[in-house]
């Protein structure tokens, strides 16, 4: 019997957690929600939050997997602090994940796996669906195991190839809470499976029996709605950070002309770039992949000589394993983009998850003194943008740029709008003309200080560089005293010089005020959110969120000024805020840090906004 | 010794000559080093490559070898220690057009970029490697190296070295090289003719070159080097030709067994036809190992060109995949790939 559902819930905007065991498919239960929820014209951004090791033992709290998932009919700018709806697949993933979920949020959870040896393992000591403690909770123990069972029982597949398709069982719960059509995911069953039409039969029936199974129970009698996000007109698509990433480099490589060659060594959360570059070969996208990397970064610097945009792209460790070849990049004036997606440190730290804590490392972390331009994205589709302006200044300026970006980013994901490459600033790298008389390796442009790029194979430029220091213009190996000094001010000033070609500062909020909240790179969704409270309740709050870093905007000193407090919130213990001391003093600085693995939630940040400007 | 030659790259169209690679740079290696010597073989064999000058390309990590590129006329990388290999192999991936050379010493490739050196060898990728062995650290004054003999006095084993070393002809073939060759720094003429078959190789070469520091290991390769004996304690190998050796040319190479030996010719019955012919471009790499691993004093040290086998190379692939890629990939721009997938229209 179907029953009409009488509760629709207009909302704004929900906040959906798919968990489970690191086998169950909670990843790609995730992305084909977010995908619909695309096609449905909702704004969104997701967040894979996954363990280190591929498949953890079974049924602990130590393996599980999650997804969330942030929809609106409104901008969505973070991943969600709290989920309205929590996909648990089995206890343990409960367990670890029901501190994430809002008072009263509906719980979905696969009865089947409820049996005593399994809540043991998880760390209960009772059923908690028995014991009353999720009463708080729109709690609907759905048989999910055994309902994916029944309704394949007559497609003639072993148990072990029926239960993987649990997971579009509670997909098609969520479609009916959502009012939304199969069409999008059966088309990926259809491409995921194309030779396997038994799979993708069994995929359909399981996500309509899902489907069915929710319209039929009462506690799922309220079905959610949220109308079409006021989005800017355009052609839009689903993008991870690292793809973007990867997508703006190679945007960058068409835009300027220049091949692009990618020397990387695998690294948690980074790879994806890799693994992504290395697809587009029809784009002539060249990808070594390196023994190790120093060899990533090395090779990058050779294809760089010869007149290719070269890029590295690591997490910490590798970063400070790249660290002397930085500084070689520095003395031979070649452009070369290192990304860093960071994670948590320090030493292996925590590979999935997330942290801004390479700021230093990124800054400060080579021998002598050594200069490079860093600058970080700050959401997963920006990092399209900020790669190819990381490209664009590398090439322009003759300089190594340090990108951040971080797991979130990397592996989160947003709605994109599409963007025309013509329609991208134009990029003009300085290569030398052949047989240019006046040509020096070391001969500067005048505004940027930039030097040419002498490519092999050109007449009339045949040259050396190398690590040792440089006599200015020549190139010649010098260890003048005074012309060292000299090479040391004059890469310090080509940086610094990058000021001159960056947008300035943007404060979002009123210019003068009580209080300047402050952020950079992967936090800027929930500081936003968070300031944009504050501003709402009739606070004298702005917000600076920066992406460039060094150099920093020409204006930060006047940003800076306007106010009377400024709050530094990063996800590190102050490294960011400590810069600003270094280069703006003289302000009254107040700090917010968090190194826990997690991103800020809005909630936690408005609080201290709110505080502090409780205080007198 | 005429044409060389990998098609790719472009060849010159005038007659070149070693003043066209001479740098203005003065040369700081000390008096009496070998260095000297592969300098000079190296400027003789540029000019004969046919290739244009500007595109030759010299890559060096750190060490008295490293020193290298600033002595020659053409573009070259200064690298840092033991990155040689890694930074040549992004230039010959981006610019297949070149012909790659690096220099670098039993330090810098054998201790510190002993990773970069096998997978370079390991890959194939086209660069001609000269490998400055002096068993010595030299610019950092003389502490044991990777290729020092055991028990070897030196600034940082005052008793006597207890390391095993390095035969870095042994260490190539473990690493599945194409092409290894050996030559002391005293025989110009054959390191200047192994160069230029390194050059025809299409893969990655290894030139060991045995190279003496007057500072720091004098005389530590005398013991096959000097003028005295040295007809007698080395081989010259050449591709078809029995391995005869020895002042009186009465020496040879037979194989006993799984082993080789040395025979004397006209005793015992050996004549030259019970000896190994010497087949440089075999695939099999038993016998290029068991001649690379020849020592004295139970074998004369084999030099000249040991091995260059034809292999695929890494750098030719890449260009295959990318040619193919073009050819069958709907995606042509970069538009196409942001455009591919799904997408939608929000108006």
């Amino acid at each position: 019997m179907v029953k009409m559902k009488s509760n629709v819930i207009q909302r704004e905007e929900v906040v959906v957690k798919f968990v489970g065991d690191s086998g169950d498919g909670m990843q790609l239960t995730g992305t084909l929600f977010s995908d619909t929820a695309a096609l449905a014209g909702l704004d969104l951004a997701t967040f894979p939050d996954y363990p280190a090791e591929i498949r953890a033992p079974h049924n602990t709290v130590a393996g599980v997997s999650g997804y969330q998932v942030h929809i609106g009919a409104k901008k969505i700018e973070t991943t969600g602090d709290l989920c309205d709806v929590l996909v648990a697949m089995n206890p343990a993933s409960l367990r670890s994940n029901l501190k994430w979920a809002k008072p009263g949020a509906t719980l979905i959870v696969d009865s089947d796996t409820f049996e005593e040896a399994a809540w043991k393992k998880a760390g209960y000591n009772v059923n908690p669906l028995e014991d009353g403690s999720l009463d708080g909770y729109n709690l609907v123990k759905a048989p999910i195991t055994s309902f994916t069972r029944g309704s394949l029982k007559d497609k003639g597949l072993d148990q072990k190839t029926a239960d993987k398709s649990k997971n579009m069982f509670a997909l098609g719960i969520m479609y009916h809470l959502f009012g939304w059509g199969f069409e999008a995911t059966f088309d990926f069953f259809n491409k995921k499976f194309k030779n396997k039409p038994q799979v993708i039969d069994a995929n359909r029936t399981v996500l309509e029996a899902g489907y069915s199974y929710a319209e039929a129970v009462e506690a799922l009698n309220s079905v959610y709605q949220v109308n079409k996000a006021a989005i800017t007109p355009g052609r839009y698509r689903n993008i991870t950070g690292n793809t973007a990433t990867a997508w703006g480099f190679l945007a960058a490589s068409e835009r300027s002309g220049r091949p692009i060659f990618l020397g990387s060594y695998p690294i948690t959360p980074a790879t994806d770039i890799l693994i992504e570059l290395a697809k587009h070969k029809s784009l002539g996208a060249k990808v070594f992949q390196a023994e190790d990397e120093i060899a990533g970064i090395c090779s990058a610097i050779g294809a760089s000589y010869t007149g290719s945009l070269a890029l590295t792209t690591t997490s910490g460790p590798g970063l400070s394993l790249k660290s002397e070849a930085i500084g070689l990049a520095v003395m031979t004036e070649l452009p070369i983009v290192i990304v860093d997606v960071q994670r948590g440190g320090p030493s292996t730290g925590l590979p999935t998850k997330s942290e801004q804590s390479d700021l230093y490392q990124a800054l400060f972390g080579r021998n002598g003194e050594c200069p490079a331009v860093v600058m970080a994205a700050s959401t997963s589709a920006n990092s399209f943008y900020y790669a190819y302006m990381a490209a664009k200044i590398a090439m322009e300026h003759m300089t190594p740029v340090i990108l951040l970006t971080d797991g979130y980013l990397g592996n989160g994901s947003q709605l994109f709008r599409i963007p025309k490459v013509a329609d991208l600033p134009a990029i003009n790298p300085p290569i030398a003309e052949p047989n240019d008389p006046d040509f020096l390796p070391y001969r500067r442009d005048p505004e940027t200080l930039a030097r040419k790029w002498a490519l092999p194979g050109t007449e009339g430029l045949r040259h050396r560089i190398g690590g040792l220091e440089k006599e200015d213009g020549k190139g010649n190996v010098s260890t003048d005293p005074l012309n060292h000094q000299k090479m040391v001010d004059l890469r310090d000033a080509k940086v610094q010089k990058v000021a001159n070609y960056i947008p300035e500062q943007e404060i979002t909020g009123e210019k003068e005020g009580d209080l300047l909240v402050v952020s950079w790179g992967g936090t800027l969704g929930a500081v936003q959110e968070a300031v944009e409270t504050a501003q709402s309740m009739g606070k004298k709050v702005s917000h600076a969120h920066f992406n460039y870093i060094m150099p920093l905007p020409k204006n930060t000193g006047d940003v800076l000024s306007g106010f009377k407090k400024i709050l530094v919130c990063e996800l590190n213990s102050g490294q960011f805020v400590n810069y600003l001391k270094m280069t703006h003093y003289g302000h009254k600085y107040l700090q917010y840090n968090k190194v826990q693995g997690l991103p800020f939630t809005v909630n936690e940040l408005t609080q201290v906004i709110t505080q502090i400007l409780e205080e007198k | 010794m005429t044409t060389k030659v990998n098609m790719t790259i472009e060849r010159s169209s005038v007659e070149l000559t070693k003043e066209d690679f001479v740098s203005d740079q003065m040369v700081k290696w000390c008096p009496g080093c070998g260095s000297h010597a592969i300098l000079s073989s190296v400027a003789n064999v540029f000019p004969k490559l046919g290739y244009r000058k500007e595109n030759i390309m010299m890559v060096s990590g750190i060490g008295c070898s490293s020193r290298f590129p600033y002595y020659l006329n053409t573009y070259g990388i200064h690298g840092i220690h033991g990155r040689a290999a890694a930074i040549s192999s992004g230039v010959k991936i981006a610019n297949p057009h070149l012909s790659v050379w690096m220099a670098t010493g039993d330090g810098d490739s054998l201790a510190i970029g002993g990773n970069h050196f096998i997978h370079i060898i390991r890959r194939n990728i086209d660069i001609n490697i000269i490998l400055f062995n002096n068993q010595i650290y030299g610019l950092t004054k003389g502490q044991y190296s990777p290729t020092t003999p055991m028990g070897s006095i030196t600034k940082t084993s005052p008793q006597g070295t207890i390391e095993h070393p390095f035969n870095p002809g042994e260490l190539v073939l473990g690493a599945q090289g194409t092409f290894f060759a050996r030559v002391p720094d005293s025989n110009p003429r054959l390191m200047t003719e192994v160069m230029f078959e390194a050059a025809k190789h299409d893969g990655t070469s290894i030139i060991e070159v045995l190279e003496n520091c007057v500072i720091f290991a004098d005389k530590s390769h005398d013991i096959i080097t000097n003028k005295e004996f040295r007809d007698d304690r080395q081989i010259i190998l050449r591709n078809g030709e029995p391995m005869i050796f020895g002042k009186n040319k009465d020496k040879g190479i037979r194989l006993n067994g799984t082993r080789l030996e040395v025979v004397t010719l006209g005793e015992n019955g050996f004549s030259e036809d019970d000896l190994l012919v010497h087949d440089m471009y075999q695939q099999d790499p038993g016998i290029h190992l068991m001649l690379a691993k020849m020592a004295f004093p139970h074998f004369p040290v084999a030099m000249g060109v040991i091995r260059a086998a034809m292999y695929p190379t890494y750098d030719d692939m890449v260009e295959e995949q990318i040619t193919y890629a073009k050819q069958n990939s709907k995606i042509k721009t970069v538009d196409d790939l942001l455009n591919s997938g799904d997408t939608w229209e929000i108006k």
